[in-house]
């Protein structure tokens, strides 16, 4: 990208070439039909200029023509639509494999959490050639993830998760801008989007790294006493969580709810608002309770039991919160 | 609304009988005025409906969302005094009616009769409504820093799953659309009072009482506002 | 109103404005006219102050790095930008200013249905803009025109209500116009003017008002609930209160996106009325223009969501809305087929309005194809947010509606004051906003996408360049805008005296004397022609001095 006069944006990611590719086939389509409006304009405006002793002929009109220029215009941009939707359904749908990454927005900062338990702000790293899945919420208002060099920009929303994929395949610095007006220094919420040869990325991903999340995650289960009821070895008051993520869900009504990264984050939230069959309302809530990254560190964690790691088979010895310590259980 | 030649103060009973003075200069004929006029009330109406409409679908997404704290949240109003004022309305819409039968008969006296009780009707209805809001208020069902909802367990003695919050949110909407609905009413009691007072004074006669008529259907679109919040708000959790 | 009369028999016919000259009979008036002389005035008020912010933010968008203002006052500007243009300009400009002068004249009535509710209209709108200067002058707004929650209902300390409260009070005006419009088509035509006899700037004006009653309220609900949860908290749109900020962008672009229609509609009408004139032609296809415009007002209301494809909403609602919104690309395609055909074989003048229509149809043409690319899913989650969205809805907006504006103004200019305007100035300006337009907006396509998100204070430096030349082109631009303003004004005194109908174009307007008397016409006109009957207005009168 030149410095002085940018044209064109980097090209940094698996999805920047295909939005490229279907933007210069609407700048040809486009620029194609400019042409064709200024050119017949300008011709029939000079060859139709008033000259004395010749009269307009009246033409009525053509309704073949208006069909024509109706349903061609129509087809061509159905085009643009399947083309555009084939694009769109591909950055919507991570791929299984994806490396998972945590995003908490604020006024006016991009706080990053790594798997691996390594924090950034304003910064994300990561290696090229590796999908990388964005779980994104926002503390305060909304703000949008927005890096140009990957063609990718996602909404992230207060209370809820969205999510983005990309995969990087060049490596270098990109902006990383927020999109989405969120207050007085929206234009300085930005950073850089670090994109690193694998080994590179090993090196720096291996300096001060602490916990890893779902590590993070499993403490807090324990210190807020999740455990006390939602057991890995005999029926709790709630449900068993091994297994869960992504499956479906029967729900008390009799709708069936996919457990997916929402989903869980709401029953932590909002307990009541989408209670499982056979279970009882009695849960808490935890708003206010814990913070979106202890939020974020308890969902990995459930997400983590569905896995079958060793790490969390050895979950079902771990012994239950103790239980004298009041738990903060009844219903408020 | 309707852009009704009530300020024609100078012009005497006499003269209404000589010619129609209601009729405004840029009109040709009093039909086309009368044409209108309605078709500007339509039109109105219309804008009305769109207007509540914003709030209907508020509604209906959150009721879908959090439909459990919404049903509990529900059996906290009155149907006592919900159905009560649905009885209220309807009755007001005959009255509406009736006025406009006088109105189109010429009978003067009846007509501000109607008028009057029409009017007595709707403050009827508000009292109650005041009542209610009262009610809310004591229970601390106000949204707000002082909203409490403890009220989870439905007829049956059965556990509903309620967040107080979605509780609250259903109020939120509750006294936004009750309210919006209550100052209709409020304006539509003015207006009714108004056209009594001209309707006494011998403004309307069997050719021209467009007024009465406009003034009936905004009367009647507010009672069928009416007719959708009762249900909606207070009988949601009542179909199980 | 005939209290002051004129005194001598040497003045001109009683006329609308020279009618009553006390202030009185100006604020108080019911005539059509003088209302749309009094929306003229306030609103290019208003598009010289909302002219003003997008100066400062052109000017603080010079440099990368936020210099000029602070950033809390560059967000402030670029809002008041947003707001006074949109509520104060965009959306009354045509309707209430051309339309209010032209609808009862170009349908053969006396008035508008309900005169009292058009004056009402104007002092909605008077009040709606005190309440916006009063905003201004006491602190401002920095949401951005668009009010999203949660940091308009929650985070920002700005006066929101306030700012609400001038949306809603102009959106009933707004409502009020609509309403007197689609009632005065309806019931006041003269006899003979049958439906597909009617002015295509009525058609247009007509579909403009469905959208007015019909979005209108729904935005004004939106705006009070907004006022409600900021002022008791409600949880109706934040989600820590179990709302859904989702929901408030739903109802805002369910009104919002149709408002756009709202802004272009009249503007394709004058474009209709222009080209027709200086063509001398009939209009190429009048049904399809007709229907078009109808067209656009109902498939405009089933689009409002390709606002917000990385908003949130699921995959499969953004794949309809983005199919629905190719279906709104055909009739506004249509309408520019249609004029051009209308060039063929006619007899064409390159007068004023007609330079205006072209640069319309070039603009719009850019406008509209543009707003393909933002449809088409892949390429919006790119460029939506960006710079390239701001070029894109200036060249419909700005390059759309106010050239359809200005050719309308000179265009019905000496029917409206009486007195032609300076031919040669007119072309320049008309060449000074047409370059000064593009420059200043077709950079902004490549920022945007290169990456530059909108709503910015300061960028990284690579975007300067482009920046500089968009500034360069503002200047060009309001030159070319304060020049009409002038020579306007100048005319009213010095422009030679126009006769009734200095174009010899079709059109009932045309038929009476200008200006208009009150009551527009000495007796109720009756039609027995069918529009634009060019073929029937002899061409030797073309021989009086169109090109100057």
């Amino acid at each position: 990208m030149s410095k002085f006069l940018p044209l064109w944006p980097d090209s940094a990611s698996t999805m920047s070439g295909q939005v490229d590719a279907l933007y210069i086939y609407l700048l040809l389509v486009a620029g194609i039909m400019t042409a064709l409006i200024f050119i017949s304009v300008t011709v029939l405006a000079i060859k139709y200029r008033r000259v004395a002793g010749r009269e307009a002929t009246q033409i009525e009109g053509s309704t073949i023509l208006e069909i024509g220029w109706s349903i061609i215009p129509f087809f061509v941009m159905l085009t643009f639509f399947i083309w555009g939707a084939v694009i769109y359904f591909k950055e919507r749908t991570p791929p299984a494999d994806s490396t998972e990454v945590y995003v908490v927005a604020k006024q006016w900062m991009w706080k990053i959490e790594h798997m691996e338990g390594q924090r950034e702000i304003n910064e994300l790293h990561v290696p090229v050639g590796q999908n990388v899945k964005l779980i994104m919420t926002s503390q305060d208002v909304i703000h949008s993830f927005f890096v140009p060099a990957f063609r990718i920009k996602q909404d992230v929303l207060p209370g809820r998760y969205t999510t983005l994929w990309f995969k990087a395949t060049v490596p270098g610095r990109y902006h990383l801008f927020c999109a989405e007006y969120c207050g007085t220094m929206h234009s300085g919420m930005g950073g850089d989007i670090v994109v690193m040869e694998p080994q590179d990325y090993a090196q720096w991903m291996a300096g001060g790294a602490t916990a890893p999340l779902q590590e993070t995650g499993k403490e807090l289960f324990a210190q807020l006493g999740c455990a006390t009821c939602h057991r890995f070895d005999v029926q709790g008051r709630g449900p068993n969580l091994t297994a869960i993520y992504n499956k479906p869900v029967l729900l008390e009504d009799g709708r069936t709810v996919i457990a997916d990264e929402n989903y869980v984050r709401e029953s932590i939230l909002n307990p009541t608002a989408k209670i499982v069959s056979g279970f009882k309302p009695v849960m808490p809530t935890f708003q206010g309770i814990v913070t979106d990254e202890q939020l974020n560190a308890l969902v990995a964690y459930v997400k983590s039991l569905a896995q079958p790691t060793p790490g969390s088979a050895g979950l079902q010895n771990q012994p239950a919160a103790s239980p004298d310590q009041p738990q903060n259980m009844q219903v408020q | 609304m309707s852009d009704s030649p009530v300020t024609a103060g100078s012009v005497t009973t006499m003269e209404h009988e000589a010619h129609n003075p209601a009729l405004l200069h840029h009109f040709s004929d009093a039909q086309q005025q009368k044409n209108a006029a309605s078709l500007g009330m339509w039109l109105f109406l219309v804008t009305e409906i769109m207007f509540f409409g914003g709030m209907f679908c508020a509604y209906l997404v959150y009721r879908v969302a959090h439909f459990n704290s919404f049903a509990a949240a529900s059996q906290q109003l009155s149907i006592g005094m919900g159905a009560f004022n649905t009885a209220v309305l309807i009755v007001s819409s005959v009255t509406v009616v009736l006025a406009v039968k006088a109105a189109e008969a010429g009978k003067r006296k009846l007509l501000v009769g109607y008028l009057v009780v029409t009017v007595l009707l709707g403050m009827t209805f508000l009292v109650v409504k005041g009542f209610e809001y009262r009610e809310k208020f004591e229970r601390h069902h106000v949204p707000g820093p002082t909203f409490k909802f403890t009220d989870t367990f439905d007829d049956n003695g059965k556990q509903i799953p309620v967040n107080p919050k979605e509780a609250e949110l259903f109020f939120s909407l509750y006294f936004a659309m009750t309210g919006m609905h209550a100052l209709h009413m409020i304006i539509g009691c003015g207006l009714f009072s108004v056209l009594a007072i001209f309707a006494w004074k011998g403004h309307y006669s069997p050719g021209y009482f467009t007024p009465i008529e406009n003034a009936g259907l905004y009367w009647h679109l507010v009672d069928i506002i009416w007719i959708y919040l009762f249900p909606l708000l207070y009988l949601i959790s009542r179909h199980s | 109103m005939a209290s002051t009369a004129v005194t001598a028999n040497q003045a001109p016919k009683l006329n609308y404005l020279n009618n009553g000259h006390s202030l009185k009979s100006w604020l108080l008036t019911t005539d059509h006219k003088r209302i749309a002389i009094l929306y003229l005035i306030s609103v290019t008020t208003f598009f010289f102050l909302g002219g003003f912010f997008a100066m400062l933010i052109r000017l603080e968008l010079l440099t990368p790095q936020g210099d000029l203002m602070q950033a809390d006052t560059y967000n402030k500007v670029f809002t008041m930008h947003g707001m006074i243009m949109v509520f104060f300009f965009l959306i009354p400009v045509v309707p209430a200013v051309l339309g209010n002068f032209l609808v009862p004249l170009m349908i053969g009535a006396k008035d508008l249905a309900f005169p009292r509710i058009n004056l009402l209209s104007w002092y909605l709108y008077v009040v709606g803009g005190l309440l916006i200067s009063h905003v201004m002058l006491t602190g401002g707004v920095d949401t951005g025109w668009t009010f999203y929650s949660p940091f308009s209902t929650e985070y920002t300390n700005t006066k929101i209500v306030e700012a609400g409260l001038a949306a809603f009070v102009a959106g009933f005006s707004s409502i009020f116009t609509g309403l007197n419009f689609i009632v005065t088509i309806h019931r006041m035509r003269a006899p003979g003017l049958t439906w597909n006899r009617l002015p295509l700037f009525i058609w247009a004006n007509y579909a403009t008002s469905i959208i007015m009653i019909l979005g209108t309220p729904v935005v004004a609900i939106t705006i009070i609930l907004v006022a409600v949860e900021r002022l008791f908290h409600l949880g109706i749109f934040d989600p820590r209160l179990g709302g859904d900020p989702l929901l408030f962008q739903h109802l805002f672009w369910f009104y919002s996106h149709p408002a756009v229609y709202i802004m272009i509609l009249p503007s394709m009408g004058v474009i209709s009325e222009l080209i027709t004139c200086f063509s001398r032609k009939r209009v190429f296809g009048y049904n399809f223009i007709a229907l078009s415009s109808i067209a656009i007002a109902v498939i405009g209301f089933l689009v409002w969501a390709h606002h917000m494809f990385v908003a949130g909403i699921s995959l499969y609602a953004a794949m309809i809305f983005s199919f629905l919104t190719f279906f709104v690309g055909v009739p506004s395609a249509v309408k520019v087929f249609n004029w051009t055909a209308t060039l063929y074989k006619g007899s064409i003048t390159y007068a004023t309005p007609m330079l205006y229509a072209f640069g319309f149809m070039g603009l719009f043409t850019i406008g509209g194809l543009t707003g393909l690319f933002l449809a088409t899913l892949g390429i919006d989650v790119h460029v939506t947010d960006t710079y390239f969205v701001v070029a894109h809805f200036h060249y419909v907006m700005v390059g759309g509606v106010l050239m359809g504006y200005l050719g309308g103004m000179h265009f019905w200019w000496p029917k409206i004051s009486g007195r032609m305007y300076p031919e040669g100035w007119a072309k320049l300006s008309a060449l000074l906003v047409f370059v000064g337009f593009n420059l200043t907006f077709f950079p902004q396509f490549i920022l945007g996408y290169v990456g530059m998100p909108r709503r910015y204070w300061q960028y990284p430096p690579e975007f300067q360049v482009l920046n500089v030349l968009s500034t360069a082109g503002s200047s060009v631009l309001a030159m070319g805008y304060l020049l009409p303003m002038i020579y306007f004004l100048w005319s009213l005194k010095y422009g030679p005296i126009a006769e009734a109908n200095p174009w010899h174009a079709a059109g009932l307007e045309w038929k009476t004397t200008s200006p208009p008397p009150t009551f527009n016409f000495d007796e109720t006109p009756v039609v027995t022609w069918e529009a634009y009957n060019y073929d029937e207005i002899p061409d030797k009168e073309l021989e009086a001095p169109v090109v100057r």
